[in-house]
């Protein structure tokens, strides 16, 4: 899922200072998952705006809404009969869904409450973790199902470094070193002989470096 | 026992303070409270074993939640008693009632007092 974080409240407290009508919305999927923007999410933002903007003297009138997602028209389009009634609109989706629902709704300003983080897993209830770059070529094959670009801080396809000691990278002393669980995964899997192949220079054009990415599938169009 | 304990104390009753989420304790504040504090069982003594335990961690991250609004997390405070001491029960009522005291009331009421009077 793509994990988030709201915003400090002063940050988008302040990106509505001058406005008097605004329309909160939520999203049901991954910031929904990782707690950020779901409905509860979307109450406690609307509620603590009230309480700001009024110890201000400046009361607002805030209107909730969740929707199934941000990153379908289909879902935007139930905001339709009413989002023209708002001064602005602040998406608790990721940035995908905020630039979405701008794109959708050329006449309304849609401000971001969240900061999108990363792609990531429920390590346990509220601890998410990130495990994928989304560089466009993956590469867990390669690597016993560890990811190197992700895990590993240089995003070394052939490692461990020089920083690597007793198992752990040499950013923080709490981050395991990605390709120790490389070694310990293929070593676990009998599949040790992988770890001697090396893996070729990157192709980091499927990455960013090609510029924002597309996938178009043609049978599936209408 | 019949004990006595400050009569601005409005008691709102729930199954286990586990059921007490973070946006309760909001509205509550958002609709005029000047402080609220959360009476739970005994730590280790909870009926569905970590009700008041998730009650504590919501109440922590409501007063961090309170200072980024402004309106202050010390408004705010989690107690543990069990249902026999009714003692205690008056104690913390009077000690959170004092603190209230001290700190004034919700900003967000006093300012909108103010408005009222301005509108006369």
């Amino acid at each position: 899922m793509i994990v988030a974080e709201r915003k400090p409240l002063e940050q988008i407290s302040s990106m509505i200072e001058s406005n008097n009508k605004i329309l909160i919305v939520g999203c049901g999927e991954c910031v929904t998952v990782c707690s950020a923007g779901r409905k509860k999410e979307v109450e406690i933002l609307a509620s603590a705006l009230n309480m700001v903007r009024s110890k201000e003297g400046k009361p607002v009138e805030i209107r909730q809404e969740t929707l199934e997602r941000q990153c379908d028209g289909e879902y935007l389009e139930q905001l339709r009969g009413f989002i023209g009634e708002y001064e602005v609109v602040i998406s608790m989706a990721c940035g995908a869904g905020v630039q979405f629902m701008a794109e959708k709704y050329k006449n309304s300003l849609v401000l971001p409450a969240l900061n999108t983080k990363f792609i990531g897993v429920t390590e346990e209830q509220g601890v998410w973790s990130e495990r994928c770059h989304a560089c466009g070529d993956c590469k867990l094959h390669l690597t016993g199902g560890v990811c190197p670009i992700a895990r590993c801080s240089k995003s070394l396809l052939n490692g461990p470094c020089g920083g690597s000691a007793n198992g752990k990278c040499e950013i923080s002393p709490d981050l395991v070193c990605g390709w120790q669980l490389i070694i310990e995964r293929l070593s676990d899997l009998g599949q040790l002989e992988k770890y001697e192949e090396i893996i070729p220079i990157n192709n980091w054009s499927t990455n960013r470096d090609g510029g924002p990415r597309k996938v178009v599938r043609e049978d599936l169009r209408l | 026992m019949r004990l006595n304990y400050p009569s601005n104390v409005k008691i709102i009753k729930v199954p286990c303070t586990g059921k007490v989420d973070v946006i309760h304790l909001l509205q509550a504040f958002e609709r005029g409270a000047d402080g609220v504090y959360i009476a739970g069982c005994l730590e280790g003594d909870c009926h569905f074993l970590r009700g008041n335990l998730r009650a504590r961690k919501r109440v922590e991250y409501t007063k961090r939640l309170l200072d980024e609004i402004g309106i202050g997390g010390e408004r705010l405070q989690m107690y543990n008693m069990s249902a026999a001491q009714g003692p205690r029960f008056a104690e913390v009522a009077r000690e959170m009632t004092e603190r209230i005291m001290t700190l004034g009331p919700n900003p967000i009421r006093a300012k909108k007092g103010e408005a009222e009077m301005e509108t006369g």
